[in-house]
């Protein structure tokens, strides 16, 4: 089951966090930093599976931002893997061509897409169309 | 009254925030808008609610509190608009928990909301519900997700399916309650429902195993559904780089591990679609490769053939060469791939030994790989590869990891060495040789327990002493950092250290040493900074030890142990103190109490070494953590009985421990000398300690019969009679079981020389079993002095004739002396 899911850039500050399992307030600040700081200190000839604690990270680099997810044991990391670049394609199709600031200004429809996608740890949809069928929906009600 | 100017938008905020410079500053600005958001809350606002809530959760995500927009998300939740709900439900999901009273009030709304005209809307109830209802709340709309699961409206059941999984998972005992829903979960087309559907099923058999027979016969069902996903072509509505719904599929796979375990009808049912996936799928992308990774995890879990397994383990080690070729192109994928192909090696090198062999070298080059996780895979795969063939260049692999890797390794690396050591070292000398070279260049990270088992390993190798000690010595003079390297080191010399200064070592150069230079050495361990209290002790008692092996030194010993009788440590004035006593008092029995120590026996290869004192020896503990308990004979004898007995007879013969005394700390010596054993069943090196005589009190109890009623009329028989040496039998039988006869053998000796070293053993046929107790003593005094009498019991279930055969050994007048013999004329009363 994937534990948390996390945007962190490379100066350390969160772009957007979301925890499938409860961790207190303080606790995640402090789980972001030492998060980062593993997926940092890896150099390119590392691979992307990180050990931490009990549980296993799996982070991918888009230029400045990491997308770092928390997964346990049973997981398989491959397909985790593929799950990060799956979900940058869809805010890809979605932002055209997704960046940072497009993310930080828009927290509340990553969001949405997110919970479109992994719900209760589990993966729900991956299939774009459907991922973003609801938010367009949302988006046409605004206008009007 | 005035009204607030209207709150700024979020991204007003957030561009806000960015010119902050420093946190003081940042929190200086998040705080003034803490305080207008929440005066707008005050105002009850419906119009800006919705944005001050979305501001609200982005402080949240910089992490300052912002707990009191609980109730406002509330507000959002219950509000028409879908804006607004959208807002509420992710503030809810992203503030509260269910240990927060305030979630509670959700739930009507969220029952509302599940029954709601729009699916967007239901679809964000599901959403919530299934991230983080609490019991009650999955309690109270079980049933509603129920319905949904049941509905054909995709974008809903999909949802629906993982929110059944979240109800279950909170409470189990509603499980039941969705199997019906599940019935045709499978019939769906759309692919998002699939994918939960399997999620929710997996998780129904791994909670019930009644589930998981039931839900067997939907394997058919998942192979069918597999193979249209492999065979269907370009689909472009799940298509990632030319695969067809790799979630989907690693999701199926999964599953079906899980159903194919231990059965297997299952597992053969699956054997023909994992092999097409496994050389169908395309490696050249990651995509592929996942799923390449959970089939392999499935094939090796469930009961497959040996074909599949095989593949399964081709298809590994390819995933490690690719590692290998493309490292100077630093693919990021292959590097992926090599970690986690290990790791699905680690987990099946027990069962498929050969296969994962034939990587053996793949495996010990990644041992050079850069990445820690990598290097740490490698390494316990390397252990576990390690048998009687390949140690020698596998150990040599290995010590050049221990070198060069990082702290965190080494200790385990240490223990790993030692145990394969062990297990298959070839000689003794590369036994040894290793075992330095893990010291001198780990030695600080060679864990406790190391040090007694190398100890005895070297006690053990007896004509390596010469060669040992004299590495170990040459090992101090250059380094006295390395804790258990100067343990070790010490207890050698002192055990050894007429060897190293007579210059006595057949292996290699012997080196010129005196008797002083080795106690400069071991004094300059005891004075240094760097040695432990423990180490210190070795080092002192090593010295002690030496005052009988060397010559012209036995003053200054004297005088060093002197000068520790006062030493601030009591550990050290503890023993100070008493081998003082012994220089002075008990001078006479020095040499016998600081004597070379016999071979040791090992009982077990696990955990703490027990080491059997015999011969009374008594030796000051060397450290804290040995003692010697009491040990059951070692396997070695009951095989020689199975010699006894030829052909189709099969004993069985369980002998209990001689009567070893519990030797512990130092404090004791002087109350054993007056308790020291004689009866030794092992032979061992050197004189006994001469004590007179006799038995003490609890053998003196083991030798009389140990139950009151002796049975009527059992007459007694001489079992062996010859060369002066008679056996007699008296018979008792117990009043606890009346199958068992007891038998009290009696020895005597009518020679004038006394026998030693006596030792008696009995076989009896397979019917029987045997039980022979501890003898009271292994001397036979000469001319009919006293006897030595030991316990047999004999369980006779079948009443059959009673048979034995026994055997005799002991030295008489100089030579040892052994015989076999037959004893058949058991009177009939014994047996029936």
């Amino acid at each position: 089951m994937i534990k948390f899911f996390l945007m962190v850039n490379k100066q350390g500050q969160t772009r957007l966090s979301k925890y499938f399992e409860h961790v207190e307030i303080h606790k995640r600040t402090s789980l972001e930093a030492d998060v980062i700081k593993s997926c940092l200190s890896r150099t390119k000839d590392e691979c992307s599976f990180v050990e931490y604690k009990d549980f296993k990270l799996v982070y991918r680099q888009y230029a400045a931002l990491f997308i770092v997810i928390g997964v346990d044991e049973a997981e398989n990391e491959l397909a985790v893997y593929e799950l990060v670049h799956n979900f940058v394609e869809v805010l890809d199709k979605y932002f055209s061509r997704v960046s940072e600031l497009d993310i930080m200004f828009n927290l509340d429809k990553v969001h949405i897409i997110l919970d479109e996608m992994i719900l209760n740890g589990c993966i729900v949809e991956t299939n774009k169309s459907r991922i973003l069928a609801p938010l367009l929906v949302l988006d046409k009600m605004a206008e009007s | 009254m005035k009204r607030m100017p209207a709150p700024i938008r979020l991204r007003e905020l957030i561009r806000t925030i960015r010119t902050a410079r420093t946190q003081a500053e940042e929190r200086e600005m998040i705080q003034k808008e803490c305080a207008a958001i929440r005066s707008s809350f005050r105002e009850e606002d419906n119009t800006y609610r919705c944005r001050n809530v979305a501001k609200l959760l982005y402080m949240h995500m910089l992490g300052y509190p912002a707990h009191f927009g609980q109730l406002e998300c509330l507000k959002l939740i219950a509000s028409q608009k879908f804006t607004d709900k959208r807002i509420g439900y992710l503030g809810a999901m992203l503030l509260l928990d269910e240990r927060q009273d305030v979630h509670l009030l959700m739930t009507n709304c969220i029952k509302n909301d599940l029954n709601h005209s729009t699916q967007f809307v239901q679809g964000l109830a599901l959403c919530t519900l299934g991230c983080m209802g609490s019991s009650e709340m999955c309690r109270d709309l079980a049933g509603e997700v129920e319905k949904l699961l049941k509905t054909s409206n995709s974008y809903l059941r999909k949802k629906a399916a993982l929110s059944a999984v979240h109800v279950i998972r909170k409470v189990p005992e509603l499980m039941e309650m969705f199997l019906p829903a599940t019935k045709n979960l499978l019939n769906e087309k759309n692919h998002g429902v699939l994918h939960t559907s399997v999620v929710l099923l997996t998780e129904m058999c791994e909670r019930s195993p009644d589930m998981l027979a039931h839900f067997r016969k939907l394997v058919p069902q998942l192979v069918r559904i597999l193979k249209n996903l492999i065979m269907s072509g370009y689909s472009p509505e799940h298509d990632v780089s030319g695969i067809s719904d790799p979630f989907l599929q690693v999701r199926i796979l999964r599953l079906l591990r899980i159903l194919g375990r231990n059965d297997d009808d299952s597992s053969e049912a699956m054997n023909d679609i994992l092999a097409q996936v496994a050389t169908n799928t395309e490696t050249s992308k990651n995509v592929g490769n996942a799923i390449l990774y959970e089939t392999v995890l499935t094939i090796m879990d469930i009961k497959s053939e040996s074909g599949l397994r095989v593949l399964a383990i081709n298809i590994l080690g390819r995933f490690l060469l690719n590692n290998d070729k493309n490292i100077r192109q630093v693919s990021l994928y292959t590097l992926v791939f090599g970690y986690v192909a290990l790791t699905s090696l680690l987990k099946t090198v027990q069962t498929d030994h050969n296969a994962v062999q034939r990587h053996r070298s793949t495996i010990v080059d990644c041992l050079k790989d850069l990445d820690v996780s990598i290097k740490r895979r490698a390494m316990e795969l390397s252990f576990a590869l390690v048998n009687g063939n390949n140690i020698r260049g596998m150990m040599k692999e290995l010590l050049y990891f221990l070198d060069s890797c990082d702290p965190e390794f080494k200790a385990d690396c240490a223990s790993g060495v030692f145990h394969a050591a062990e297990k298959y070292a070839p000689s003794k000398r590369w036994h040894i040789d290793t075992i330095m070279r893990v010291l001198t260049t780990a030695g600080s990270y060679v864990r406790d327990d190391a040090v007694p088992n190398l100890i005895q390993l070297i006690t053990n190798s007896v004509e390596m002493h010469g060669y040992t000690v004299q590495r170990l010595y040459k090992a101090l003079i250059d380094d006295i950092s390395q804790q258990p390297l100067i343990q070790v080191s010490s207890w050698c010399i002192g055990e050894y250290g007429d060897l190293l200064v007579s210059g006595k070592c057949e292996e290699e150069e012997p080196i010129q040493v005196t008797e002083d230079e080795v106690l400069d050495v071991l004094e300059g361990i005891l004075v240094s900074n760097l040695s432990s209290t423990v180490t210190r002790g070795y080092s002192l008692t090593a010295i002690m030890k030496l005052s009988t092996r060397f010559a012209s030194t036995v003053n200054r010993i004297k005088k060093v142990v002197l000068v520790y009788g006062s030493s601030i440590d009591v550990e050290l004035q503890q023993r100070a103190v008493e081998y003082n006593a012994l220089f002075k008092k008990y001078d006479h029995m020095r040499p016998a109490l600081l004597e070379r120590m016999p071979v040791m026996e090992k009982t077990s290869t696990n955990g703490p070494t027990e080491i059997v004192q015999t011969n009374g020896e008594t030796e000051p503990s060397i450290l804290e953590t040995k003692h010697m308990p009491n040990v059951p004979q070692p396997a070695n004898q009951a095989n020689d009985l199975l010699d006894l007995l030829g052909g189709n007879d099969v004993i069985s013969v369980i002998q209990t421990a001689p009567p070893t005394k519990l030797v512990s700390a130092g404090g004791e010596l002087l109350d054993l000398l007056g308790d020291l054993s004689l009866s030794g069943s092992v032979p061992a090196p050197g004189p006994q300690v001469s004590i007179s005589q006799p038995p003490f009190l609890l053998d003196g109890l083991a030798s009389q019969p140990l139950f009151n009623d002796v049975a009527a009329g059992i007459p007694p028989m001489i079992a062996y009679n010859k060369n002066g040496l008679k056996i007699d039998f008296t018979f008792e039988r117990s009043n606890t079981n009346p199958n068992i006869a007891v038998i009290t053998m009696h020895a005597s000796n009518s020679t004038e020389v006394e026998m030693t070293e006596f030792v008696f053993q009995a076989a009896v046929p397979k019917t029987f079993q045997l039980q022979l107790l501890s003898p009271s003593s292994n001397i036979v005094p000469a001319l009919n002095a006293g006897t030595v009498t030991q316990i047999i019991k004999v369980l006779n279930p079948q009443k059959q004739q009673l048979r034995m055969r026994v055997k005799l050994t002991y030295t008489h007048k100089g030579s040892s002396l052994q015989d076999l013999a037959e004893v058949n004329n058991f009177p009939p009363q014994s047996w029936q």
